[in-house]
Parts: C-alpha cells; sequence; structure tokens
C-alpha cells in the first residue's frame, strides 16, 4: 500500500516543487530552447547579425564527412567506456561483496576517482601516459613499443576511453554493491545447493538478479560518455590527433566556441540531444524487457 | 536415502561456542526435528549439515561419507529455506528444473521429475509463473518441489513454515508430513514451533544454549522432559514449576504451604532434598474433596471455548496455571482447591535442572 501525504495548505505542494522547477527552466529548457532557436540561424562572427535560414545548418553537418567519422568515433568511444568501466565495476563489486578484510577502506578507496576533477584526472593520466614523462609512457617506449598518443590517433582514443572509464568505475561501483547485496543470500545458498559452483552461480542468479542495476547504469554511462566526458578528452589530447578523439560533444565546443560558428554547434547540439533520446528510447523499449524486476 | 550422522559437532564463532558437542545419528527415513528457542544455534547445526557453515569440530555423515569438507553441491542435500530462496527471474518449471539441469540430467528425465513433483504439490498449473505471481503458501510449495526433484539422501528444513499465516501453516504441516511419509527421505526439520515438533517429528532434539537438552519422542519429550528447560518449553501452557522438598519418609513432596503430594515411586533415598517440582496445568484438577490441597486464588480466567486456562496464587504467593477442559467452572477471586493427577509429578534437581528418574 502506498500511502498519500495529504497537504492541508493547496500552495505549499507547488512552492515545494518550484525549486526544482526552477532549475529545470533556467538551465535545462532555457539554453535547450536557445539551442533550437540558434541551430535554425545563422550568425556572423561578432554576434551581431543572425539570419533565419532554416534547416541550412542541418543539412551542412549531415554531409560533412567529418561528421560522420566524428559519429563512429563517439560510437566506439561510448560504448567503450560504458562496457569497460561496468565490467571492471562489476568484477571489483563481486569482489568487494565477498567477506574480505578491510572492506570499508577498500570501498572508500574506490569510490575516490568520483571526486575528482575530470581535468585533474587527466593531468594524473597525463603523468602515465606520457612519453616523455609519463612512467607507463616511457616504459612502453623504452621496451621499444613506438608509444606517443599525440601523434597516433588510435592510441589516443584508447587512452581517453580508459580515463573516461576510470572517472565512472566509481560511481558504477557502488550501484552494483548495492545491488549485490540487495541479492538475499539464501538464494545464492540454493543455487550452491542445488549444485552451481560460483562462476555458474554468477551468471544464472546474480547476474540476471542485477539487471535492473545493469540496465540503469548502461543508460547512465552513455549519458555520461556522450556528454561528461568534454572535461577528461579537453585536457588530455583536444580532441586530437586530427580528430582522432573528437566526440560529438568536443565538436559541439569546437565549432561553437573556438571557431566561433553558433549556428553549426547549436545543430549539432540538437542533433546530439536527439541521439540520446532515440538511444535511451531503444534501451527502454528493447533491453529493458530483458530485465527483471522483482 | 541414507542416514545422517552427526558425531560430535561443535561450532565456535571466535572465542564463542554457539555448538557444544552434538551427537545423533538420523535412521534412513527418519523426520527428525531440531526444536528450540531462537539463537539455541539450531539452524547453525542444520547449515552445518548443509554445508553452508564450516564445522568447528566433528564430524558429519552423509550415507556413510564423511562430508565436512564437501561443499554443498556435492553433500546431495535438498535444503527449503524460510523465506523460500526461490529464483525469482524463473519461471516455477526452471526453478524446480534448476538443480537437474546443472547436473545433467536430460531433458525428457528434467520434465518428467518436475511434472511428477508438480502432480503431488498441485503446482500443475503454475509451472510458468514467475514466484512473484505466487502467494506464500505456493511459493512454499515450489520450494518443496525444488527439492523433491533432486531425489536426495536428505532434506533439510529451515523453519520453512514460519513465514506462512496461521492456517496456512497447518495445512502445509500437514502436507509436510504427508509428503515425508510417501517419500521416506531422511530429513532434518528446524523449528521454533512446538506443535510443528510434535507433529512431524518422528524424533525430536530439543536444543538450548548449544547443548542437545533432550532426544526422544514426542511422547517422550512430553511426558518424560529431561530437564527443566524441557518441561518449560515443551507444552502449553507451560509446565509449573514450584521449590519443594521430598518429605522425610520419601512418600511425598512438601508444598511450601505443607501440603504434601503423594510420589508414585517412595524415594526414601531422597528424603528431605529440596527438589523443582513441575506439574502440567492440564495434570491440576480441582479436588472435590477439597482435602490435604493448597487453596490456590484464581486471579484470572481466560475461556478458551474447547478449555480454561486459569491463572492462580498458591498461599505462599508462588503463580499457578490450571488448565481445564470445557468452559470455566470458577471466577476471579474464588479459592479452589486443586490437586495433580496421580503420577503426573515431574522432579528436576534444584542445582542441574535435569529430571530426577523415577
Amino acid at each position: 500500500m502506498q500511502r498519500r501525504v495529504i497537504f492541508d495548505n493547496k500552495l505549499l505542494p507547488y512552492l515545494l516543487l518550484a525549486p526544482q522547477v526552477a532549475v529545470t527552466l533556467i538551465f535545462f529548457i532555457w539554453p535547450a530552447s536557445q539551442a533550437v532557436w540558434q541551430s535554425v540561424h545563422i550568425q556572423d562572427a561578432f554576434g551581431l547579425r543572425s539570419e533565419f535560414v532554416w534547416f541550412e545548418n542541418f543539412t551542412a553537418i549531415l554531409t560533412d564527412p567529418n561528421y560522420v567519422s566524428t559519429l563512429r568515433i563517439t560510437a566506439v568511444f561510448s560504448l567503450s567506456v560504458a562496457v569497460l568501466s561496468m565490467a571492471v565495476a562489476l568484477l571489483l563489486a563481486a569482489l568487494a561483496d565477498a567477506k574480505i578484510k578491510g572492506a570499508a577502506v577498500y570501498k572508500t578507496l574506490l569510490i575516490w576517482p568520483y571526486a575528482l576533477a575530470p581535468a585533474v584526472a587527466a593531468v594524473l593520466w597525463m603523468f602515465i601516459f606520457n612519453p616523455e614523462i609519463g612512467s607507463l609512457g616511457r616504459l612502453l617506449n623504452a621496451m621499444g613499443y613506438n608509444w606517443d598518443y599525440r601523434l597516433n590517433g588510435d592510441q589516443a582514443l584508447t587512452m581517453v576511453i580508459l580515463a573516461a572509464s576510470w572517472k565512472q568505475v566509481s560511481y558504477n561501483f557502488i550501484f552494483f554493491l548495492a545491488g549485490l547485496q540487495a541479492i538475499p543470500r539464501s538464494v545464492l545458498e540454493a543455487a550452491n545447493i542445488d549444485g552451481a559452483g560460483p562462476v555458474r552461480r554468477f551468471w544464472t542468479i546474480t547476474f540476471p538478479l542485477l539487471s535492473p542495476t545493469t540496465f540503469f547504469l548502461l543508460v547512465v554511462d552513455m549519458v555520461y560518455a556522450f556528454c561528461e566526458t568534454f572535461g577528461t578528452i579537453h585536457a588530455l589530447t583536444h580532441g586530437g590527433p586530427g580528430k582522432a578523439t573528437e566526440t560529438l560533444i568536443f565538436r559541439v565546443y569546437q565549432d561553437g566556441v573556438v571557431n566561433n560558428d553558433l549556428g553549426a554547434s547549436s545543430a549539432q547540439s540538437v542533433l546530439l540531444m536527439v541521439i540520446l533520446i532515440v538511444l535511451t528510447t531503444i534501451q527502454f523499449r528493447f533491453v529493458e524487457r530483458k530485465v527483471h524486476y522483482s | 536415502m541414507a542416514t545422517v550422522e552427526i558425531k560430535n559437532v561443535r561450532k565456535s564463532y571466535g572465542p564463542v561456542e554457539a555448538i557444544k558437542g552434538i551427537d545423533i545419528a538420523i535412521q534412513d527415513g527418519e523426520f527428525l526435528v531440531l526444536l528450540g528457542p531462537s539463537g539455541c544455534g539450531k539452524s547453525t547445526l542444520l547449515r552445518m549439515v548443509a554445508g553452508l557453515e564450516s564445522i568447528t569440530g566433528g564430524q558429519v555423515v552423509i550415507g556413510g561419507r564423511v562430508v565436512n569438507d564437501l561443499e554443498p553441491k556435492d553433500r546431495d542435500i535438498a535444503m527449503v529455506f524460510q523465506n523460500y530462496a526461490l529464483y525469482p527471474h524463473m519461471s516455477v518449471f526452471d526453478n524446480m528444473a534448476y538443480g537437474l539441469k546443472i547436473r545433467g540430467v536430460d531433458k525428457a528425465e528434467i520434465e518428467s521429475r518436475v511434472a511428477k513433483a508438480a502432480e503431488i504439490l498441485e503446482l500443475g498449473r503454475f509451472l510458468t509463473r514467475r514466484p512473484s505471481q505466487l502467494s506464500g503458501g505456493q511459493r512454499q510449495r515450489v520450494a518443496m518441489g525444488r527439492a523433491i526433484v533432486r531425489e536426495p539422501a536428505a532434506f533439510l528444513f529451515d523453519e520453512p513454515l514460519s513465514n506462512l499465516d496461521a492456517k496456512l501453516r497447518t495445512q502445509m504441516r500437514i502436507e509436510i508430513k504427508r509428503l515425508q511419509d510417501r517419500l521416506g527421505i531422511t530429513s532434518l526439520y528446524v523449528t521454533h514451533d512446538q506443535v510443528e515438533a510434535m507433529t512431524l517429528a518422528d524424533r525430536v532434539l530439543v536444543m538450548n544454549h548449544g547443548v542437545a537438552e533432550q532426544i526422544g519422542t514426542p511422547l517422550e519429550v512430553y511426558q518424560r522432559p529431561a530437564s527443566l528447560f524441557v518441561a518449560g518449553f515443551i507444552g502449553s501452557p507451560p509446565m509449573n514449576v514450584l521449590d519443594a522438598v521430598i518429605d522425610p519418609s520419601g512418600q511425598g513432596v512438601m508444598m511450601p504451604g505443607g501440603a504434601l503430594l503423594p510420589l508414585a515411586r517412595p524415594r526414601p533415598s531422597d528424603a528431605n532434598r529440596p527438589v523443582k517440582l513441575g506439574i502440567r496445568p492440564e495434570h491440576l484438577a480441582i479436588n472435590e474433596d477439597g482435602l490435604d490441597t493448597s487453596p490456590v486464588l484464581v486471579e484470572l480466567v481466560e475461556a478458551l471455548g474447547a478449555d480454561t486456562v486459569v491463572y492462580g496464587r498458591l498461599p505462599d504467593g508462588e503463580p499457578l496455571l490450571i488448565r481445564m477442559s470445557g468452559l470455566p467452572s470458577c471466577k476471579e477471586g474464588d479459592r479452589l482447591a486443586v490437586a495433580p493427577q496421580p503420577g503426573a509429578l515431574h522432579l528436576f534437581d534444584t542445582a542441574t535442572g535435569r529430571r530426577l528418574e523415577d
């Protein structure tokens, strides 16, 4: 039974909702509508004049071969980040869920990366991967492997995937751990008595029972990879070398802020929004069906 | 089908000893109930047999095989949990088939075994449902079905009826009894409910603080409780326990008020020995003669319909419960002369609480 709270005052519920509505209006609806407005206009470089151009900005982007390659990079990047960060987080959570000494310390340490600013995290990764001053970068080169993410696009992409995933592992870890702890121990014991070894128990019992968490994290991680990794990429590679690590969100910034083409930039952010809405809808329609909610 | 032997089994959590050496051999096909209050170690003992808890000392032998170091899955046992522990993401069929699939039983065999179990448990209509779509009683039946299809050497039940309401509990109790009679599989059943123990068990092991207080048939446990603990735990309302002294001739027991109750068998060697005297409420009757007995002040009368429980007080202030069949024949404030039925006295040592055999 759901308990309903009854307010005597008719105004109070609206008053309580007001802050959230204000935040949504000011930080989401307003800029989003501005983006839509700007996406159908072309502005001069100084922002003095603007002209209504229908969908010219969109056709320009969609016929740009660079945009297709940006899409491809974004797909590779986002999928890798989501899968990698979830896989590592699940592994760590499964280990943390077992009885281990110092579990509290271990859990706290795992949550730290989440509290780190993307730029700081990026500097940290630079100190690891930089071919001249980075510990791992120097080691790789010393071993004869030609490592330089400033020249090699694939290496650069690998590095930003690693850095972006690392930051998201903490978040996924907390949710996976909570999910694991919500699985009744007796169900796993029953499976043990039924003859399932640890690996089998994990895949036939634990993993299916975690599916609501996994699904939720998949959606959140995809949005993270699409939108919130700007700082990491910006600080590490600036989208380079060439355009090897330029994702959609980075290009929005590049075209709008750096190249001063606000129309094209807005059109891209509108497209990005559409892509995310479509992706999330697909996830809800097709993946969620396989999710077991108890 | 197998015997289960528990040989001097101990369990310690650090310095705390939870199970202090339990010994029992369960016969093939026997239904043994582990009975005790919560925290007495009965579930721990069961989980040690299942392999879900490590064994600190002693041996567990199932079907002639020492299983101390075997994983639960290799012990050839099936367990029914208090909270059912069904796999929530699987259908009823898959819940029952899971253990068989893992053991590589072929498909046709799985289907026939599940169908048979479903028929016994009247689950045929629910095979495609998820556990969440079933009632508590149905879920418990699925949990039993999961145990049955495996055809294990022994069934372990961990308070399987505790989550059910009173009516369903009675019904499921009868079903479990029937099922076990029919299948004849050695069973260990943990409960804190004495009615379940009395009705289901071939033998009862009464546990307290990790020690076996008594092992015996339900009637033995009721009629000849081995200790004060068992006497107080079995029977409802609980047995009256009074301080008394064997009279100098050893022919009877002297109550604090001075009344003398004759013993079935005299114990001259125990003359003048202080004892704990146990009398079950149902073995007290109103003494029509009114002679030779302490008058009891009636403080409260509970009419339960089929019988009546009288809360009385002896002249020296000791409380006394009396259970009479039928409707109340007294009221609050009355003074009753009551006397125990002949041979219904239980004597216990004041120090150890053990029964003084007659």
